[in-house]
């Protein structure tokens, strides 16, 4: 271990070799999610608004009612920035993969429980009672572990987040159990600092109007008119969005929770939030002042040459384009047959001959590794648009401003809840929010993680009949045929 | 006779891993980090049951003592947004503190109870608080650690 001569290749850390979609900066000691250009949006919205207000607005105000103005206004300023870059840049509570050991080890585990090497094994789930409530458990088959409750997977970041609220653009982040306190005081201080410049800016205008006429006034202050579109139209979203986290932090849901009802009382009657501390006071105080957990990511850590290796992710059959070393294992015949039974069998055979070089397997042969699912879903879309799926049509690929969707059981929200200033405050809790599935697809044969095909665990059922089997291989055989010869 | 192995640097040295044993956690009180109580069967020959329930019972104590939620908790919370959570930058969390004294507990435990046995506990915090990994080196002495138990290992690893 003690070397007498420096190593010649500099050590790396640990956040170089991240298995996630995430960038880091300053050396790991930020981070964020791959897409950050909303983040940038919302950084200059605030910016060049607040700036037009304390260059054009406050002197007026300051002379006229009190310097305080100003004062607050900074105050509120710097507290929403320090929030967003918090809730920005930390670590939102990932869940770090497992290594090969535990992956094997959990393998075995359910090979024995499920006692059948059929051929393909049923959707990896466990149940626990948790204070009365029954909770399953899933399987991420890309971090290979049993999600702990309320934990969920982000597919546009590719990492398990615990206590998983939902991926926000915005910040250019997932929100879960360590920056969700961060996001709340965001939205809470912005929402101050939006209704004081709506409020104030207004107040000057007036004043100037009754000066010299209103027209005059908005020709003095020009500035102002921006400031009040721009914060008309935010004061309805960044409000609303406040009103309803406040709802969710008093009876400790997450938006995930929420949006899919998993304690709705339309459930059933005895269908109640098992993680609630009872009342209001508690739950806010727990999730605003509570312990925060450290990273569990260890960002900044040297790579020891000894540390255990991840084990390589498995989507069931398809992880087509995920990482390097899927390649060995999805060139197993068994399971490229497998997954083009599946695409075949889904879009209908005479349907799919006609586009044989399918870009969803073409993808998968020709990938060289490195997890490209922008790109796959991107090819989705053609023969997505196509397949009788009976699934909502799905997103574009581009994840900034569109939603991935829900789990299938509420497919109303699966839609595009695209985040717009100007959206009206009909449904406040779709605002804001990236509903990103919750799961990389666990039953075997769904495509890639991102896809909306993923979903369909009713769809499952219908894909494990042996008797179909020949015929299908056949048309299998042949679409392989096809693609090796592209 | 078995070999004893008097400290963990002569372990991790000279002894040859056969397999690691993981004690899950136990999601029935919620998303407390709580690791369950069940005796692994691969460990009947190796530790006393009673050993072993109690290591991971005190670790258990303490994981619900760095997630209390209380006075002191609500304090530094209070002070953290107070400050806009600049503080955190020279304070350690309550949580941080109460993780050393368990990297410490587990080192003393290893020492004194794990390592004399041919066995190594990990810290969870390095497995992202999701097992709680056994490592069982071969017992020299004893001719149960079978090769194809350290080929399954080895086997997994290479998957």
């Amino acid at each position: 271990m003690e070397t007498p001569y420096k190593k010649r290749t500099p050590k790396r850390r640990k956040w170089e070799s991240f298995p996630g979609r995430n960038k880091f900066y300053c050396n790991g000691r930020l981070m964020m999610a791959k897409q950050t250009g909303v983040f940038y949006l919302t950084l200059v919205l605030i910016l060049v608004t607040c700036g037009l207000f304390f260059t054009f607005d406050c002197p007026f105000l300051a002379l006229e009612l009190t310097p305080v103005i100003p004062v607050i206004g900074g105050v509120l300023f710097m507290f929403v920035l320090g929030t967003l870059l918090r809730t920005s840049f930390s670590d939102p509570g990932v869940l770090p993969r497992a290594t090969s050991d535990e992956a094997a080890d959990l393998e075995r585990q359910i090979d024995v429980a499920n006692g059948s090497t059929g051929y393909r094994p049923p959707p990896r789930t466990k149940e626990v009672v948790i204070n009365g409530q029954t909770v399953k458990l899933k399987y991420c088959f890309t971090c290979k572990i049993f999600r702990p409750p309320r934990a969920s997977h982000c597919s546009l970041c590719d990492n398990c987040v615990e206590r998983f609220d939902h991926h926000c653009p915005w910040v250019g982040n997932c929100v879960g159990r360590r920056n969700y306190r961060f996001f709340y005081m965001f939205i809470l201080s912005l929402s101050f600092l939006t209704i004081f410049i709506f409020s104030f800016v207004i107040t000057h205008i007036i004043l100037r109007s009754h000066r010299s006429g209103f027209l005059k006034a908005l020709k003095d202050s020009p500035a102002s008119v921006l400031e009040v579109v721009v914060c008309f139209f935010s004061v309805w979203s960044i409000v609303g969005l406040s009103g309803f986290h406040t709802y969710l932090i008093s009876s400790n849901q997450t938006t995930n929770e929420d949006i899919k009802g998993s304690w709705s009382s339309k459930r059933g009657k005895d269908n109640y939030n098992p993680y609630s501390h009872g009342n209001i006071f508690t739950n806010c105080c727990a999730a605003l002042c509570g312990p925060l957990p450290p990273s569990l990511i260890d960002r900044r850590g040297f790579i020891q040459s000894g540390t255990p290796q991840l084990a390589p992710p498995t989507n069931g059959i398809s992880m087509y384009g995920a990482t390097q070393s899927q390649q060995s294992h999805m060139c197993d015949q068994d399971q490229c047959i497998q997954s083009t039974k599946f695409v075949l069998q889904a879009a209908a055979t005479p349907l799919l001959q006609q586009q044989s070089s399918d870009p969803v397997i073409l993808t998968a042969s020709t990938e060289n590794g490195g997890p490209l699912p922008g790109r796959t879903s991107l090819n989705l879309g053609g023969p997505c648009t196509s397949l009788p799926l009976g699934q909502p049509t799905p997103p574009t690929s581009t994840p900034s401003l569109s939603c991935h969707e829900a789990s299938d059981m509420l497919p109303i929200h699966g839609h595009s809840h695209v985040h717009n200033h100007g959206h009206t405050l009909q449904e406040p809790m779709a605002h804001h929010h990236f509903l990103t599935p919750e799961e990389v697809p666990s039953p075997p044969g769904m495509l890639p993680c991102g896809s909306p095909m993923g979903h369909s665990h009713t769809m499952q059922a219908g894909f494990y009949n042996p008797a179909s089997q020949d015929s299908l291989h056949e048309d299998s055989v042949r679409g392989l045929v096809k693609l090796s010869s592209v | 006779m078995a070999r004893e192995f008097h400290n963990l640097q002569e372990l991790r040295h000279n002894a040859s891993l056969v397999t690691k044993v993981f004690v899950q956690r136990d999601y029935t009180e919620g998303t407390v980090c709580r690791f369950q109580a069940k005796f692994p069967s691969e460990l009947d020959h190796r530790i006393e049951r009673t050993l072993l329930e109690e290591t991971v019972k005190t670790l258990n104590s303490y994981y619900v003592e760095a997630e209390k939620i209380g006075g002191q908790s609500y304090l530094e919370g209070c002070l953290a947004c107070a400050t806009a959570y600049i503080v955190f930058l020279c304070m350690e969390t309550r949580y941080e503190k109460v993780l050393k004294k368990i990297s410490g507990y587990i080192h003393e435990q290893n020492e004194k109870i794990y390592a004399p046995r041919g066995l190594l506990l990990t810290d969870p915090v390095e497995r992202g608080m999701r097992v709680l990994e056994i490592s069982v080196f071969e017992d020299r002495g004893s001719s149960s650690s079978s090769p194809s138990s350290s080929m399954s290992s080895a086997g997994s690893s290479a998957r």
